[in-house]
């Protein structure tokens, strides 16, 4: 147990968490990956998985590509992104694209395709043109479910980016990895602990907005 | 690929490893995902809690854990028992909601015919419950094995053996080949667990048509 005792002191000791290579400087370069990683691939998935929703098409190459992420290993295509692009964060980078795409297209698309088909029939037959139909019917009402397929792409990112480390790049897992190398165990469990908090915090922060979402009239 | 080749034994062997630390924790999550499924569908209000709860597990990023469990669990980082320990726990994550709902959807109508003709709560269960909502358990174990299988590969880095010591040492040697067959291999690896999977259904639950989920 002297092992947890001490990752404990660690991460209550101001000294650790100061400096550019404290665990106060990691966090925030994990979570500004996360929040790049997450930008980025809403870009270019968000819209791809909506227009597959609105239009139906390209349904079966989205559900594939999701079942193909899955069952890719994260660590084999950090270090090979790494190989070729060199240590850095460019490689992590593309890494975490390909694996949040898939989810924030597959959550989108699901969010468009929930939606009561009556629905969006009555709102044609208002007059709303396609782009209305999206914006203010098809989008507001899935809404739970896009927000859904970015909360499974950001969950992804934040357990990648720990692995990143491994490749050269920062964040938390710089300090786990420190700890690995060292035999530092109080180390390698106060980085584990900080990741993990982070995880929860960070899923629990997307329920809380769904579930305020939810309150809001006009949407689903 | 001369290299895969050149060094197709160890990558069997590796294959192997691999498969060792996977179908334990495949096998874990599905015995123990099930009993806790049937339970919190029959405790009402602790499904969502349960069901909720588990799959908060998903959450925790996989290589913090492998290091967390250790302390728990009093086994070294690199024990394999750890490793297969930390699959399980996420086998479960994604298992116990879809045993959950494959249980839930069997119809109340037969549940409650097979009660009048006589059937007990646990002759029930297994001649009853448990075959109807096979091909959705079933589906379920297919997504927990895939994602299992990719997840092993995590453990390299802290000195398991696996297919995914061939991405540390690929990537610490510079040999490209060699991530290349890891993530081939993992790939195959899957494929073949998941269609053995599917042979297994097709065999114990023949009255399921293709076609049909």
């Amino acid at each position: 147990m002297n092992h947890v005792i001490d990752a404990f002191e660690l991460l209550a000791d101001p000294d650790a968490w100061g400096g550019p290579g404290g665990f106060g400087a990691r966090t925030l370069e994990h979570l500004w990956y996360t929040a790049l990683a997450l930008l980025i691939s809403a870009v270019i998935a968000l819209p791809a998985g909506l227009v597959i929703g609105h239009t139906g098409r390209g349904r079966a190459l989205a559900v594939i590509s999701t079942g193909m992420v899955r069952a890719l290993p994260t660590l084999g295509l950090i270090t090979l992104a790494a190989l070729f692009l060199g240590i850095g964060l460019t490689a992590p980078m593309i890494a975490f694209v390909v694996l949040a795409v898939p989810s924030i297209i597959a959550g989108a698309y699901a969010g468009v395709e929930s939606v009561n088909p009556v629905t969006v029939d009555a709102a044609k037959a208002q007059g709303m043109s396609r782009w209305q139909v999206l914006t203010r019917v098809e989008i507001p009402l899935g809404l739970p479910l896009i927000i859904g397929g970015l909360r499974n792409a950001a969950l992804q990112v934040v357990a990648t980016a720990t692995l990143a480390a491994y490749v050269g790049a920062g964040g938390l897992g710089r300090q786990l990895f420190l700890g690995l190398r060292t035999q530092d165990y109080a180390m390698m469990l106060a980085a584990s602990i900080a990741v993990i908090l982070l995880a929860i915090v960070l899923d629990a922060s997307f329920e809380v907005t769904q579930r305020l979402l939810r309150r809001v009239p006009g949407l689903a | 690929m001369a290299w895969i080749l050149d060094h197709l034994p160890r990558i069997l062997e590796l294959s192997l490893a691999h498969l060792l630390l996977a179908a334990p924790a495949i096998a874990a999550a599905f015995l123990v995902a099930v009993p806790i499924a049937w339970a919190a569908n029959r405790v009402r209000p602790l499904r969502e809690i349960v069901v909720s709860g588990t799959g908060l597990l998903y959450a925790v990023p996989s290589l913090p854990l492998f290091i967390v469990l250790p302390i728990i669990l009093g086994t070294g980082v690199r024990d394999t028992l750890n490793v297969i320990v930390a699959l399980t726990i996420f086998g479960l994550a994604l298992m116990v909601r879809s045993a959950a709902d494959a249980l839930d959807s069997v119809d109340g109508g037969v549940r409650l015919a097979s009660t009048a003709v006589g059937y007990s709560a646990a002759l029930r269960f297994f001649t009853v419950e448990l075959p109807l909502a096979g091909p959705a358990l079933l589906a379920g174990l297919r997504v927990v094995s895939v994602s299992t299988i990719s997840l092993v590969s995590v453990s390299a880095v802290l000195g398991v053996q696996s297919l995914g010591s061939l991405f540390t040492d690929g990537f610490e040697r510079g040999i490209v080949p060699s991530i290349v067959a890891g993530i081939a291999f993992t790939a195959v690896l899957a494929l073949l667990l998941d269609l053995l999977l599917v042979a297994a259904g097709r065999l114990t639950m023949p009255w399921v048509k293709g076609g049909r989920r």
